[in-house]
């Protein structure tokens, strides 16, 4: 990789100043304190998240503004709008203004893009639309089912995430399980594996127990008498579900979806193993810009985006749930 | 009747996650190589699992990351939760930013930042490099899960402690720590799951030469899977099923 890896001499100075003034800043709090308060014990963990947190963002930022000489530049950006703009800058300068001006736009990355945000989105509904009834039966103290029916929902997650993905491979395949079934049933074999279904299906797969956790987290904190309640009240089992449970599971929901939609936005594996590289996602896109064709600068614009992106959603979601209740899994 | 309904589809959701760990596993005794064609009982792919160097390797390779990385986030993390936990408001929201960030961020654009950082600072991607990421996105769990506990603690017993004459190093070490001691077990345990369990950040921050078994597997999909995976799935499943019955029978006794 040719493009610009060498610090230019102005990052060592900014590194040395910053670091400066971190050792200053410590200094200066044992000296008020007359000794080491409990708060200088975050200073390690503060130390290690900027340089290796806040720097690499700021690297990618870097590259994102850069041209390959290191000058400052938003071609990138132009770049994500149109992948044809660089072939069109060396024709303008090869051949002339009108030869360039038969360049369309190239519109490969907004369609990666738009696809990605696309298969995230059915991929996070079918999540909810099967893990909200499932959270909720987990969650229903006549079943009696307690902690066992959550141990089992954890245990398929403890397996490597590639190894879960190449199972898939091996029951959807020509040859595979599912193929064998239809074909003995008399349905004939289909083709199953690299295409969009199979992609779509990878996701649901590992990303549905992130979905059921924390619905199953804020249902199983309800009170029982609210909905007994209701009961008392006059409303049947549907309208409670509809008016009195579902309302006061909504942070476990929120919470749900940031924790499939994020994710499944950037996958980059699973398209490339089920999809057997036909369809490329955003991650894909990502990951060829940096590794395939070396271009660093389109890259981490590329980059860019996706986070913003991911920021904004997420800051429309924390609307829906301001106090943050939803939770983790735990 | 509804119950049986409802234990209809928990059962129905339960086989589609089960369905395809359980084809590996029956693939694993498989004696042929086909896929498609069962050819007797055998555990020739469990022998040449364990003949094979570089598949053991990368077994080692993930062991010992998770476990290294989980001591360091381990002790990073808790040192730094009590120290946000006594910060005045200000300090503690920024600090709070700067740990709920990483969480934000893509797992394949802290794997890309982090490389940019090593090409830049122009240290060699390898065994090292791998573990400086893990512990990275590690910290901030443990952080997440040991705050929750101090801020349910009384505050009173720490000080209580310092009036009866203990001092501060004896009173974090035996007042504060044990209060948190669950959120700090939590924390590694969580630590420990998504080191074991993480490609993108590795497959970014480390060299074709040192490969953990993550980006090992990655790199046989290119090539064709074998049976020697499906061995190595079923014998890690049975491992995992192994390590949480007995931490759940533990848990039950106590």
């Amino acid at each position: 990789m040719q493009f610009n890896s060498s610090m230019p001499w102005w990052s060592y100075l900014l590194m040395g100043a910053g670091l400066l003034a971190f050792i200053a800043l410590v200094a200066q709090s044992i000296w008020r304190h007359r000794g080491v308060h409990r708060s200088l014990f975050a200073s390690p963990y503060t130390l290690w998240m900027i340089v290796f947190t806040v720097l690499p963002v700021v690297l990618i930022a870097y590259y994102a503004f850069t041209d390959s000489a290191g000058g400052f530049t938003l071609d990138n950006f132009r770049a994500f709008w149109d992948s044809n703009h660089l072939m069109r800058e060396q024709l303008r300068s090869a051949a002339g203004d009108e030869v360039a001006a038969t360049v369309v736009r190239g519109s490969v990355n907004i369609d990666t893009l738009v696809y990605s945000l696309w298969m995230a989105f059915l991929c996070t509904a079918i999540c909810l639309l099967l893990g909200y009834p499932a959270a909720l039966f987990m969650a229903d103290r006549q079943m009696k089912l307690g902690a066992t029916i959550v141990v089992l929902f954890i245990i398929p997650m403890w397996m490597n995430f590639l190894l879960r993905t190449i199972a898939w491979m091996s029951l959807l395949e020509d040859t595979g399980l599912i193929n064998q079934l239809l074909e003995a049933m008399g349905l004939g074999k289909r083709q199953l594996l690299y295409n969009q279904g199979a992609v779509l299906l990878g996701m649901i797969y590992n990303f549905l127990p992130f979905m059921v956790f924390p619905i199953y987290t804020s249902l199983s904190k309800l009170d029982p008498r609210l909905s007994e309640a209701a009961a008392d009240l006059g409303c049947n089992s549907w309208r409670t579900l509809y008016k009195v449970i579902m309302p006061l599971s909504i942070p476990g929901v929120i919470s749900g979806i940031t924790m499939v939609f994020m994710p499944s936005v950037t996958t980059f594996f699973i398209p490339r193993v089920l999809g057997g590289g036909h369809t490329q996602m955003f991650g894909d896109l990502i990951e060829a810009k940096f590794l395939t064709e070396g271009n660093w600068n389109v890259g981490s614009a590329l980059s860019l985006v996706m986070m913003l992106l991911i920021l904004i959603s997420l800051s429309i979601l924390r609307k829906a749930d301001p106090n943050g209740e939803g939770g983790g899994i735990a | 009747m509804t119950k049986v309904l409802k234990r209809i589809y928990l059962g129905l959701i339960l086989i589609f996650l089960y369905m395809p760990i359980a084809v590996l596993i029956v693939q694993s005794f498989n004696a042929g190589k086909s896929r498609a064609k069962w050819e007797g009982v055998s555990l020739h792919w469990y022998i040449d699992l364990f003949n094979n160097t570089a598949i053991m390797n990368a077994l080692w390779v993930t062991l010992s990351v998770a476990l290294l990385a989980t001591i360091v986030s381990t002790v990073i993390g808790t040192l730094a939760a009590i120290g946000i936990h006594s910060m005045r408001k200000r300090p503690q929201a920024m600090m709070m930013t700067l740990t709920n960030l990483p969480n934000t961020m893509p797992d394949i654009v802290t794997g890309i930042s982090l490389m940019l950082l090593f090409i830049f600072t122009q240290v060699d991607r390898g065994y090292v490099t791998m573990l400086l990421a893990h512990i990275t996105f590690d910290t901030p769990y443990v952080i997440l899960s040991v705050l929750p506990k101090l801020k349910q603690m009384n505050k009173h017993t720490y000080e209580a402690a310092l009036d009866l004459g203990a001092t501060p190093r004896y009173a974090l070490l035996h007042v504060l720590i044990p209060e948190c001691k669950q959120g700090i077990v939590t924390g590694a345990l969580l630590a420990f799951t998504l080191s074991l369990d993480d490609f993108t950040v590795s497959y970014f921050t480390t060299s074709p030469l040192v490969q953990n078994l993550s980006t090992l597997i990655y790199s046989a999909t290119k090539l064709g899977i074998t049976p020697i995976y499906y061995a190595l799935s079923a014998l890690m499943f049975v491992v995992l099923l192994l390590l949480l019955l007995a931490v759940n029978r533990r848990t039950q006794e106590n």
